[in-house]
């Protein structure tokens, strides 16, 4: 084993502090470090270094060294080092450090630099606040009132320039607010990797456009938006929907594929309003895909389910089913269900004597935040051991059970079974319990239907393609007539005769550990925000579909089954 | 404790024939006779309310009939009691004042809730919600008391705006300032 190489670290002062940072990080960074805030527009800790904007100036000086012999200047009033001040303020963005940098960020040098830049991106600024959705949550806003005069000198007219321009299907430019610092140019065309946004015209004229045939419509578009320092780059979804400080914002994972982007729910009393993606240097850095910031819609749809029956009177219901047909139950469970859910499963499964089988759900993976494997949670089911193999897309050898009669009731948790490959005979031969949030053919056949919550209405984990176990807290209220799926999952494994397990997530976590060897140190109180890497070595040989996407190599026999075509 | 006793002093001959009391009463009705009427007949009369009164919070219009509120939420996020509820909403394209882009769909005030701070009238940066001379609300029931956008435009009517910014923008923009 090879130990990781330490980073080399260099020592810099900033302000009079003195901190050892890893080599190459900038000046910017360095004094995030010390809790020193460097104003920025144009600098994005993902995006290459441009320095445009010229917001982040900084004064900066090297320890003296006399040229001739080479040691150092010692300044006799302190009895240190010299410090050789450039006379002119250095971009903060473009600098790393270098052993001995000192660097001043409140120097009068800096709070002139700053006035007059602010001053400068203010002039022709449509002080749009009031109906600017980025209000609130803008940097311009931010730093004007940190450094800007409070009064304008400018008495010559504004320009004018392009207002709601639609720059594709998902985002609204507003070419007045934007401060030209080339962020969403760099995003689109080093990151998404359509370069389909430019600058045209000089000076102040400089407009923000996109190239005229093509469209900003590419599956990431709306990173541009949340990484737009002000309110040029808007999402239509939001647009003027609600104020941002009136949502509360609740961490959550994306369930859209087992990439298991981080990402924030953004909602108010009980409604959700936007979803944006949040910082995991090891899993989507700050990205997210734009199909998985909608899927906050499916909580209103018209096709949720809701029950006006008690839980207690749906569980009576499931538990003449299940004694009816003791002996010969399946039990289908679901990639998207939780680490919690899925174990509450296995022991119901257990209880029932039931097989259980999942649905695997592939597409196309765009080889950087939407992988393969579009069910969230696969490889929660491996660790729980729920399942042992990877599942398949179509439940064949249930099939053949109800066709032999040997399957009388089936239990699915939220899986269309229709979609999974029984026929609508097969269906109405079994009786059918099912556990899930919306209308689909196998809820309109089920016997027994008990509605349940999605995501953004529970809280729990998911394992995703590392192996890396992550969080998701509750954000809204389950809807009314919806219940919570380890609750239901814990009276129907007591209803099927074993003993009450715990119904809630804090609660279960200690039996979770204790059962599951490769969780044993998981607790979901301490689990940190980005996640715990799981010891995968068990499933290492399984043949995953996932391929390559932004933090993830397939393991050798994942590749082998991947690449192919 | 002490206890002092006063003693009644007794009544003169006159003071027992009531007749000076009797004609210092009918005196002083007689001036308020002949003096001019204080008492204002309420309803149907009112009475004169100082400019500066913080009356019901009420929404504007500018000269030109366009409501001024953009629906900012700055009043709602201010509102001490949360009196105020508001769904912001687009302005169609093919409305003349497309160019503000923002107007309320629903804004709510609930007068039970109201304290009458004049809070969201100094928050509003679009100089939309006044406290005016409106002092009376009441109602039958709850919903009664509380007053939507068409109400509170009805009790706001038009005031005078010495900035019409939003005019300046259009005549720029139509102008085409910059190119
Ligand atoms: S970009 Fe920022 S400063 Fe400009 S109008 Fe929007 S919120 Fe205000
Ligand atoms: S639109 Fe936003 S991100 Fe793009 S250059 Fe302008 S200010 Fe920067
Ligand atoms: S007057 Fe005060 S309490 Fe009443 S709506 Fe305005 S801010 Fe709210
Ligand atoms: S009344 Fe004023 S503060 Fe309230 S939403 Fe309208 S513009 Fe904003
Ligand atoms: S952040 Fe350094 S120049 Fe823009």
């Amino acid at each position: 084993m090879t130990q990781p190489a330490k980073p080399d670290l260099v020592t810099v002062n900033i302000d009079g502090k003195e901190i050892a940072v890893p080599k190459g990080t900038n000046v910017i960074e360095a004094a995030r470090l010390v809790n020193v805030d460097v104003p920025h527009y144009c600098y994005h800790p993902k995006l290459a270094v441009v320095g445009n904007c010229r917001m982040c100036l900084i004064e900066m000086g090297m320890p003296a060294v006399d040229p001739a012999t080479k040691t150092p200047v010692m300044d006799p009033a302190t009895g240190k080092q010299k410090i050789n001040w450039i006379p002119r303020p250095q971009i903060g963005c473009g600098t790393t450090v270098s052993p001995g940098l000192h660097v001043k960020t409140t120097s009068p040098m800096v709070k002139d630099a700053r006035e007059g830049v602010m001053e400068f991106l203010l002039i022709n600024h449509p002080l749009d606040c009031p109906i600017c959705d980025q209000a609130g949550e803008c940097k311009l806003q931010e730093q004007a009132t940190g450094y800007g005069r409070g009064y304008s000198r400018f008495i010559e007219q504004k320009n004018v320039k392009p207002k709601r321009t639609q720059l594709g299907p998902r985002v609204t430019l507003d070419d007045e607010r934007c401060v030209l610092c080339s962020r969403c140019i760099r995003f689109s065309r080093d990151v998404a990797g359509a370069d389909v946004l430019g600058f045209v015209d000089r000076g102040s004229y400089s407009t923000l456009t996109c190239h005229p045939d093509k469209k900003l419509d590419h599956n990431y578009s709306l990173n541009t938006v949340d990484i737009c320092p002000v309110g040029a780059l808007t999402s239509t979804d939001f647009r003027f929907k609600m104020r941002v400080w009136f949502l509360k914002q609740t961490n959550t994972i994306c369930t859209e594929s087992s990439v298991g982007v981080n990402s924030v729910a953004w909602s108010r009393e009980g409604t959700l309003y936007r979803i944006t993606p949040r910082r995991n240097d090891e899993v989507n850095d700050t990205w997210m895909a734009d199909s998985g910031r909608v899927l906050y819609k499916q909580v209103q749809s018209a096709e949720r389910l809701a029950s006006t029956a008690s839980l207690d009177t749906l569980v009576a219901q499931a538990a003449e089913v299940f004694k009816a047909a003791a002996g010969s139950i399946a039990v289908v469970g679901s990639g998207r269900s939780s680490v919690e859910e899925q174990f509450l499963t296995k022991k119901l499964a257990a209880a029932l004597q039931a097989s259980v089988s999942l649905v695997s759900r592939t597409a196309q993976g765009d080889k950087l935040l939407i992988s393969a494997d579009r069910n969230p949670n696969v490889r929660g089911a491996l660790v729980t051991g729920l399942i042992t193999t990877l599942p398949s897309a179509q439940l064949t050898a249930l099939a053949a059970d109800i066709d032999a009669g040997k399957v009388k009731a089936v239990v699915s948790l939220g899986e269309d079974l229709a979609a999974a490959g029984l026929s609508a005979a097969q269906l109405a031969k079994v009786a059918i319990v099912y556990l899930g949030t919306h209308a689909n053919a196998t809820s309109a056949a089920a016997k027994v239907l008990i509605p349940t919550v999605t995501v953004f209405e529970k809280a729990g984990t998911f394992v995703n393609q590392q192996f890396r176990i992550q969080k998701f807290i509750q954000a809204i209220p389950p809807q009314a007539g919806a219940h919570n799926d380890l609750a239901v999952l814990a009276k129907l494994t007591t209803a099927a005769g074993a003993p009450a397990p715990a119904a809630e997530v804090g609660t279960l976590w200690p039996s979770i550990a204790a059962e599951v060897p490769v969780l044993a140190n998981v607790l979901f109180k301490t689990l940190p925000e980005s996640g715990v890497l799981l010891d995968a070595a068990d499933w290492k040989s399984l043949p995953f579909v996932e391929g390559e996407t932004l933090h993830y190599k397939p393991t050798a026999a994942a590749a082998a089954v991947a690449s192919p075509q | 404790m002490a206890v002092i006793q006063v003693e009644r002093k007794p009544l003169s001959l006159l003071e027992r024939t009531y007749i000076p009391q009797i004609v210092g009463g009918l005196r002083t009705t007689l001036r308020h006779f002949f003096k001019p009427n204080v008492t204002l007949q309420y309803p149907e009369q009112r009475p004169e309310i100082s400019k500066n009164y913080r009356g019901v919070p009420t929404l504007v219009m500018d000269p030109n009939g366009r409501e001024k509120c953009v629906s900012c939420q700055l009043c709602e996020f201010v509102c001490p009691p949360k009196a105020i509820r508001i769904t912001p909403g687009e302005i169609a394209a093919d409305s003349p004042n497309a160019h503000v882009e923002k107007a309320p769909q629903a804004f709510d005030i609930d007068m039970l809730r109201c304290i009458y701070c004049g809070l969201c009238q100094e928050v509003c940066p679009e100089e939309a919600i006044w406290l005016q001379n409106q002092f009376s609300m009441s109602g039958y029931t709850r919903a009664e008391m509380v007053n939507n956008k068409a109400k509170l435009y009805e009790l706001g009517g038009t005031l005078p705006d010495p900035h019409l910014k939003w005019d300046h923008k259009k005549a720029a923009a139509e102008h085409g300032n910059g190119h």
